[in-house]
């Protein structure tokens, strides 16, 4: 955007300076999780050591402690199954609903799309407390079901309003043209819509996925069990024997978790930044 | 003295290929209305662009006033320029945008309101002054970007298209209010546009650009008359001018001259025998499509076009005595598709 | 190329007509009942598992119950008279406001310069997106635990750096989660960390759409650096400040999980929000009924942000 040469120069040095300082400010703790990952324990609570450098050599004990002695792979294989169903349930309700909403409603559409976009807005602290009483009386405390079955209330929210700004730009003709060839309605959404729609839809999978992984207040509120609980309530609860934090093990955890979420994440934020303003622009 | 200069300006964008503008040198006549006119991809944008300092030339000097200004920003160089888009700001009322430049430029407080004024009332708008951009038709907001560009006096003005974006029947009538201010204002103005109906209205002269080269600089008379080469000549004139291969020479002449035998003019002519394929009936004009019964050049279709004033009926698969005035014939070296000397050929 | 075809590459192909922009529609065979019935489950679904607990939100606010009671007993307006009364309920008031208001602040502007630093293209953009999402993308209680240890009383690798530059003496260091302010502090710093990434690809969308002749025009017309960013740039982001602005205020407000995870609330409730007060006491505490009333205090700032969105929404369709 700087046009001219001498104005380009200072730009650009400030420019440098601001991505550097929020660079480290905002990726810092993780990459201190990794050294915390693999540094010896009596290295990590010695006060005197310098911390960013290995005073003893690196070790593996805390990820072997991880995965051998904790139930961080069962929370986390909950969490995957959490996720695929809620995902199931998710698009199960949320693609019909905005293809309805991208099509076939006028002045409706706009007022119930609002509708969805506001149920958004109500917080998971304000209805948890009503809400653990339901589960326990459906008798869904305590296990994977009870987390499963609330949070489509805001993956679904979120997936329509995506889903409507991947659909509205798809050209109405398309559907028309299907329609005259003999399908129905119902018959070009599935058979035609859907189908062009996949980079979307899995983008949609996608971030209903990691809303799933990062939920707290719900799992937190719910489940009680070590060997049922999420690894997002999982980690910082249960990596804690007593008053002691196993920080080794805690940063491992913390680690192996964020980091795959962050990759699949930064694949598809172009794709989701592009429906989002769709979405927007009614 | 020139307004506007170029030397060998040369804009590279991508290291190997071929350059956006290449080597490109032009002088600007004082108060012309000049037209850069290409199809897309031709570098006539670019070519603006650097002019006004929003890119970098690869390679080559450019002038203003005499002086080599390469290095200076856009607001240094005294110019200013009217976008595809108007480029309104639409926040702002149309007072404060066309005020906007004197902000920017630190001009005293005081001599606003004064300024502001005469660059509106120049254009008519002086009624619109509160409203906003959105709340303008598309010949308003026109209008509001060339006051917002004249009020600070520039010594170029540089219009990218501005007509692209106008409705066609906008269009001619905001071409003829341009036409007007530059009449009333007479400062230097480098336009350009895709369209060559537009170019040949508007231009004082005329560079033809494509790929990056300039491919000729003259009046729309010298462009459309005595084009420099093949480019040229089928770019200007619609319908294009026909033209065929013969050896090492391609032979040219417009649709407009060639004619029936009897509405040739005196002098010497090339007689030729045109069997008709096709009809159109504009209204104004009839363009009459098929090919040189009986010549070398039987296979290629070629296209004649007769003014309403020409009134014989022509049927498709008969063929005619039809024909060009020599003085009408174009050549052009098969190689290099530049204009040459005329050749004897063979029809 | 058939005659045809010469003679349309002849005539120098006339630009094709624009196609018109959505012409209103007349609905497809069966439209409205399809649409409803499509539309319906999803809507069902939501309203279900948020309007019911919403309902009883209330209705436990008002009534008598606690985990394991069995009756129902109506008490009107007691429990929110008791919550009203309650000190740790009015510190819990500030706290929030206080949180919200801080962090927010320092969103608005650190987002801002963020998403114009990335707004242009450069070498090493991706990267440079990838490490500043990741507060963001990361399950929130899993960085709040990573900062839970660069916090600790012992451990701080901030202390030690601090110690390190002499600036503090060794065990002297701030307890950044263990002293009142410092820990308001240190939740409303970890807080900003985690949402400023979300607000900065909000902002950047906005910032994206800027159509880029603006700019120009506006260098052009003499403007520089400071000059387009405040007078050009900013007051056409104003939407969307506010889109991503009232985002921030409920995410922050409604949030108890860096609470919990960083302070439990504490020192001595120093830090304890609304929503975290909620739990303790309706949750851990088993009192649904206080718990109840204390979160439904949220409802006011949610009502009023919800019609400051739509508000803004409606005036952004305009422009």
């Amino acid at each position: 955007m700087a046009a001219g040469g001498v104005r380009q120069g200072f730009f650009t040095a400030g420019h440098v300076a601001v991505l550097v300082a929020f660079s480290v400010l905002l990726a810092f703790p993780f990459y201190w999780m990794l050294i915390t990952t693999f540094k010896g324990t009596s290295d990590l609570y010695d006060i005197t050591n310098n911390p960013f450098i290995f005073n003893a050599p690196p070790t593996l004990e805390h990820l072997r402690l991880l995965f051998g002695e904790t139930m961080y792979l069962r929370w986390v294989g909950n969490t995957a199954l959490a996720g695929a169903l809620v995902v199931a349930i998710t698009l199960l309700l949320a693609l019909p609903a905005a293809y309805a909403l991208a099509r076939l409603t006028g002045q409706w559409g706009q007022r119930l799309g609002i509708a969805i976009f506001l149920t958004y807005l109500v917080p998971p602290t304000l209805l948890f407390i009503p809400l653990s009483r339901v589960i326990a009386l459906l008798g869904l405390q305590d296990t994977i079901w009870s987390v499963v079955v609330v949070y489509p209330s805001f993956t679904i929210p979120f997936s329509t309003w995506l889903l409507m700004g991947f659909f509205k730009s798809i050209p109405r003709e398309l559907e028309d043209a299907a329609m005259v060839d003999g399908l129905t309605r119902f018959g070009a959404f599935v058979k035609l819509v859907i189908p062009i729609s996949v980079s979307g839809i899995l983008t949609v999978v996608i971030f209903a996925f990691t809303l799933v992984t990062q939920e707290f207040v719900y799992a937190l509120t719910f489940i009680a069990p070590e060997a049922h609980q999420m690894v997002g309530v999982g980690v910082p609860t249960f990596l804690v024997r007593g008053d002691v934090y196993y920080w080794g093990s805690l940063m491992a955890a913390c680690l192996i978790t964020s980091l795959p979420i962050a990759l699949v994440y930064n694949l598809f934020l172009d794709r989701f930044i592009a429906g989002f303003t769709v979405g927007a622009v009614k | 003295m020139a307004v506007v200069e170029t030397r060998g300006l040369t804009k590279v964008f991508k290291q190997g290929q071929l350059g956006a503008v290449n080597n490109v040198d032009l002088v600007t006549h004082e108060g012309e209305f000049l037209v850069f006119l290409g199809p897309s991809g031709s570098g006539k944008t670019t070519l603006l662009r650097m002019i006004a300092g929003l890119e970098q030339p690869t390679a080559g000097e450019i002038l203003i006033g005499g002086a080599v200004v390469n290095h200076l920003t856009p607001r240094e160089r005294r110019i200013a320029m009217v976008f595809q888009s108007y480029a309104l700001y639409p926040h702002l009322s149309v007072y404060n945008n066309i005020a906007f430049p004197l902000k920017a430029q630190k001009i005293k407080k005081e001599l606003h309101r004064k300024k502001v004024e005469w660059a509106s009332s120049l254009l008519g708008i002086g009624g619109l002054l509160d409203r906003k951009p959105r709340e303008l038709s598309g010949g308003e907001r026109q209008r509001v970007a060339l006051a917002r560009a004249i009020v600070r006096e520039p010594t170029v003005f540089l219009l990218d298209e501005p007509l692209s974006n106008l409705d066609a029947k906008l269009r001619a009538s905001a071409r003829e209010e341009l036409e007007q201010f530059h009449k009333r204002i007479g400062t230097t103005t480098i336009y350009v546009t895709h369209d060559q109906v537009e170019a040949m209205a508007m231009g004082d002269r005329i560079v033809v650009l494509h790929q990056g080269y300039v491919r000729q600089i003259g009046t729309p008379k010298e462009v459309y008359d005595d084009p420099a080469d093949t480019f040229v000549a089928t770019f200007l004139g619609s319908p294009p001018m026909n033209l065929l291969e013969s050896g090492e020479v391609i032979v040219g002449f417009r649709p407009e001259h060639f004619l029936p035998a009897e509405r040739l003019p005196e002098g010497s002519r090339v007689p030729l025998r045109f069997r008709v394929t096709y009809l159109e009936f504009l209204g104004a004009e009839r363009i009459l499509y098929g090919s040189l019964a009986g010549s070398r050049f039987e296979e290629k279709e070629v296209l004649s076009r007769l003014p309403a004033a020409v009134s014989a009926a022509f049927q498709v698969g008969s063929v005619y005595d039809f024909g060009v005035a020599s003085e009408n014939l174009r050549f052009f070296d098969r190689q290099s598709e530049k204009r040459t000397q005329p050749k004897a050929i063979v029809w | 190329m058939n005659p045809a075809e010469q003679r349309a590459e002849r005539r120098g192909g006339a630009s094709a007509a624009p196609t018109g922009g959505e012409k209103p529609r007349a609905r497809g065979p069966g439209g409205r009942w399809l649409g409803a019935a499509m539309f319906l489950p999803a809507i069902l679904y939501v309203v279900a598992i948020i309007g019911i607990p919403f309902l009883l939100a209330f209705l436990y606010a008002v009534g008598d119950v606690r985990v394991g009671s069995v009756g129902y007993h109506f008490v009107g307006l007691q429990n929110f008279k008791s919550v009203l009364q309650s000190p740790a309920f009015r510190r819990s008031l500030t706290n929030s406001v206080i949180f919200t208001v801080g962090s927010q602040a320092l969103v608005i502007v650190g987002a801002f310069t963020l998403a114009l630093a990335l707004r242009d293209k450069f070498r090493g953009r991706g990267v440079v997106r990838f490490l500043v999402m990741l507060p963001w993308v990361a399950p929130v209680s899993l960085g709040a635990i990573g900062w839970k240890w660069i916090l600790d009383s012992l451990y701080s690798v901030i202390n030690w750096v601090l110690v390190a530059m002499h600036l503090f003496r060794p065990f002297d260091a701030p307890q950044w989660l263990g002293r009142p302010t410092l820990a308001m502090l240190s939740v409303i710093l970890v807080h900003t960390w985690h949402v400023l990434p979300f607000s900065t690809v909000i902002l950047l969308a906005g910032l994206t759409a800027i159509p880029r002749d603006i700019p120009e025009a506006a260098a052009v017309d003499g403007a520089g650096f400071w000059r387009t960013l405040v007078h050009i740039t900013i007051p056409m982001m104003r939407p969307i400040l506010n889109v991503a602005l009232l985002f921030g205020i409920i995410f922050t407000f409604t949030d108890m999980t860096v609470v919990y995870i960083l302070t439990r609330g504490g020192p001595y409730d120093t830090t304890q929000v609304v929503p975290s007060l909620a739990f303790f006491t309706g949750i851990l505490g088993g009192d649904l009924a206080e718990g109840a009333a204390i979160s439904l205090f949220l409802v006011p700032i949610l009502v009023v942000v919800a019609y400051l969105m739509l508000r803004v929404a409606h005036r952004a369709e305009v422009t």
